[in-house]
């Protein structure tokens, strides 16, 4: 099983040193979060046999600097900081997964210069909004509620791994600050403009979703597969909307085959 | 010291089984099912009849705030409360503590300058700006701010309203979140340089360091009593200490419920039912709207998370199953005779350290004609012997409006009693 080293890159003029868990070998591939911050789960072990997986921390996320995300103001920073970031790995244009919030980077990244992002991932992704199928804000939505939209199997392991456990002090700052950091680029709703700019990504794009996303839910899918060019989507069954986390082989290779073919 | 009255404007008559039906008594509560607006008018109008009727009863000053989408009190323009009031207390020393115009909400923030300007105007001086920051459900939910940039968006609107009162030139603002070319405030206030300032908050350590960086009154609101009360404000004052800014009382105000009645027996009588709707009801928040991700930040966070969170959770859950002698015990009330109520608040004014308190007398349900009646009884019963409570020490309330500061509002009765309700 490879073991996740961690990288400290200087970016943003300095003033944001960047954690950044990479593991395997490989062609590269980025990978970009949740909401609830990186948790280093099965999915990507399996991807770390086949690829060098570079896994981020979102700024603010990474334990002792809490204040970095003071120096982001907006996407627009936020996407010209992850150009800084691969700049600094060396990546041209690697593929890009990104899951939930990360999946929303990830399709801002390929669409504000799509010659950074060679293939491009979409789980669960959050950026687009129907009004017809209103997004749950997750950051206010009671837990009892959150356990069936993000898991198909609510006694799952891996929630213990994504929500936050009640009783332990250090959880509850961690996940609480996790959201408040990715919550700055999608709150109130999380439709910041990417519609009309998606037409520009070029990157041939995999959708992947939870068969059972309670949160974003499957017409999002569609919505995604419409909206950009050549794209494909692939169900996973038994899944909802942490389906790295549920059905992480099954994820795991629909990423592979993607990205190998 | 000076005792105020606050008002929060909940709704009066919210179902018996409110608390069980909905979950939550803010941001999404269904105004249809819960509210008429032709009743509403009459809590407006009774709201500010009773305070009006405590100003000339001798409340040394009034208070009105601001909150959005629920029935715990729904005075989305605090402003226009004050104004109605500033307009009927001309000619009475009683201050207009807007505690108040949320300041990160209100867009663009020059706005809550002009308005504090305009009252400060018509009130002939007597306006003290309270700056709230605004709770989560407010700010976040109901007015979609960014939870993270919630405290900066504020500080930054306090900025530019306090150089908007002062400045001599006309300036330009080019601000993180707002831009303003050419600021020019019309009217400015009365009072120079700028109102008497008070922070309201909830024991969060940035809001501490942010008072006393800018010499404002800290003013501690929270409905757990003053043993919770005691733990913030002990905090409060070791920082002050540590700081090296000198322990004036009147750096710091405190809110307390107050229900004074002829006895003991009859306080608990007449007030047990409204207390229990109070904080069954009007408190019946859902945890999830309260705590909002980024809305404190990282260390208030972890202080909140470490020591306060706790102690919060704890008191809300015994809360349900108390009796009114636990409300009353536990100081969540301070109630009864006026002799008790008395002693009572005397024991909380100095435990807490605090000249310039703020009373709820208007608790949940309670009816109009009560309430004239606890704010009569705590005007002519309780509040004469606070006076000076704080006078040997020699301090300067440097926080209340300077040309009424020294004259005392008059306990009188009679003239309150025939306030027109």
């Amino acid at each position: 099983m490879p073991v996740a080293a961690e990288r400290t890159l200087n970016l943003w003029d300095g003033k944001i040193k960047a954690r950044v868990k990479v593991a395997g070998q490989g062609p590269a591939l980025v990978y970009l979060h949740s909401g609830y911050g990186l948790i280093w789960e099965e999915s990507l072990d399996q991807l770390a046999n086949h690829f060098t997986v570079y896994a981020p921390e979102h700024p603010g996320t990474s334990e002792g600097d809490p204040d970095a995300i003071s120096h982001l103001d907006n996407l627009w920073d936020l996407v010209l900081y992850y150009y800084e970031m691969f700049d600094q790995l060396g990546l041209e244009a690697p593929p890009v997964v990104g899951h939930s919030f990360g999946g929303m980077v990830a399709a801002e990244l390929a669409a504000t210069n799509p010659a950074r992002v060679s293939k491009l991932v979409l789980i669960d992704s959050l950026g687009l909004w129907r009004d017809d199928t209103p997004i749950k804000n997750y950051m206010v939505t009671p837990q009892s509620e959150l356990d069936g939209l993000f898991f198909h199997d609510t006694s799952h392991p891996a929630r213990k791994l994504v929500f936050m456990n009640p009783e332990e002090p250090d959880s509850i700052i961690r996940v609480t600050w996790a959201l408040a950091c990715t919550g700055k680029f999608i709150w109130p709703i999380p439709d910041k403009g990417l519609r009309k700019r998606i037409h520009r990504i070029s990157a041939p794009t995999l959708i992947i979703w939870g068969q059972y996303d309670g949160l974003v839910k499957p017409v999002y899918a569609e919505e995604f597969g419409k909206l950009i060019r050549g794209a494909r989507i692939e169900f996973v069954s038994n899944a909802a909307h942490m389906a790295p986390f549920e059905q992480p082989a099954a994820v795991s290779k629909l990423v592979r085959d993607f990205l190998k073919g | 010291m000076k005792i105020s009255m606050f008002h929060l404007m909940p709704h009066r008559e919210l179902p018996a089984d409110f608390e069980s039906k909905y979950h939550s008594v803010w941001v999404d509560p269904p105004f249809w099912e819960l509210a008429d607006p032709d009743r509403v008018g009459q809590y407006y109008n009774w709201t500010l009849d009773e305070l009006v009727y405590a100003a000339k009863a001798g409340m040394d000053g009034i208070c009105v705030n601001e909150h959005h989408q629920n029935a715990y009190g729904f005075m989305p323009s605090p402003n226009l409360m004050g104004s109605a009031l500033a307009r009927a207390t001309n000619g009475l020393d009683v201050a207009l503590v807007q505690m108040g115009a949320t300041l990160p909400t209100t867009i663009p923030p020059i706005r809550v300058a002009e308005e504090y300007a305009m009252l400060d105007c018509i009130s002939g001086g007597r306006l003290v700006a309270g700056m709230p920051l605004g709770t989560a459900m407010d700010a976040d939910l109901c007015y979609g701010i960014t939870p993270i940039e919630h405290r900066d968006r504020y500080y930054e609107a306090h900025d530019l309203i306090l150089k908007a009162w002062q400045s001599r030139e006309i300036f330009a603002w080019n601000g993180k979140y707002f831009q303003l070319p050419m600021v020019n405030l019309w009217p400015r206030p009365i009072q120079t340089p700028y109102p008497p300032v008070w922070i309201p908050g909830s024991g969060s350590l940035s809001t501490w360091d942010f008072s006393a960086k800018h010499d404002h009154c800290y003013c501690f609101l929270s409905y757990y009593g003053n043993n919770l009360g005691k733990r913030v404000m002990d905090g409060f004052w070791e920082f002050v200490d540590k700081n090296g800014i000198d322990p004036n009382p009147y750096r710091a105000g405190f809110l307390q419920l107050v229900a004074v009645s002829e006895t003991d027996a009859q306080a608990e009588k007449e007030y047990y039912p409204h207390i229990r709707y109070f904080y069954d009801k009007c408190l019946h928040i859902l945890n999830e709207y309260m705590f909002i991700p980024g809305d404190q930040d990282h260390r208030s966070l972890v202080n909140s998370v470490r020591n306060l969170l706790p102690m919060q959770l704890e008191l809300l859950n015994a809360v349900s199953s108390w009796k009114y002698k636990d409300f009353v015990e536990n100081q969540f009330v301070i109630a009864g005779s006026p002799a008790s109520v008395r002693d009572q608040l005397m024991q909380a004014v100095k435990k807490l350290r605090v000249g310039n308190l703020m009373v709820l007398l208007h608790i949940g349900s309670m009816p109009h004609e009560l309430t004239l009646k606890n704010i009569d009884l705590f005007a002519r019963e309780v509040k004469p012997y606070f006076r000076d409570v704080w006078d040997d020490e020699g301090w300067d309330n440097r926080w209340w409006p300077a040309r009424i500061k020294n004259t005392s509002q008059k306990s009188a009765g009679a003239n309150a009693s025939s306030a027109s309700h």
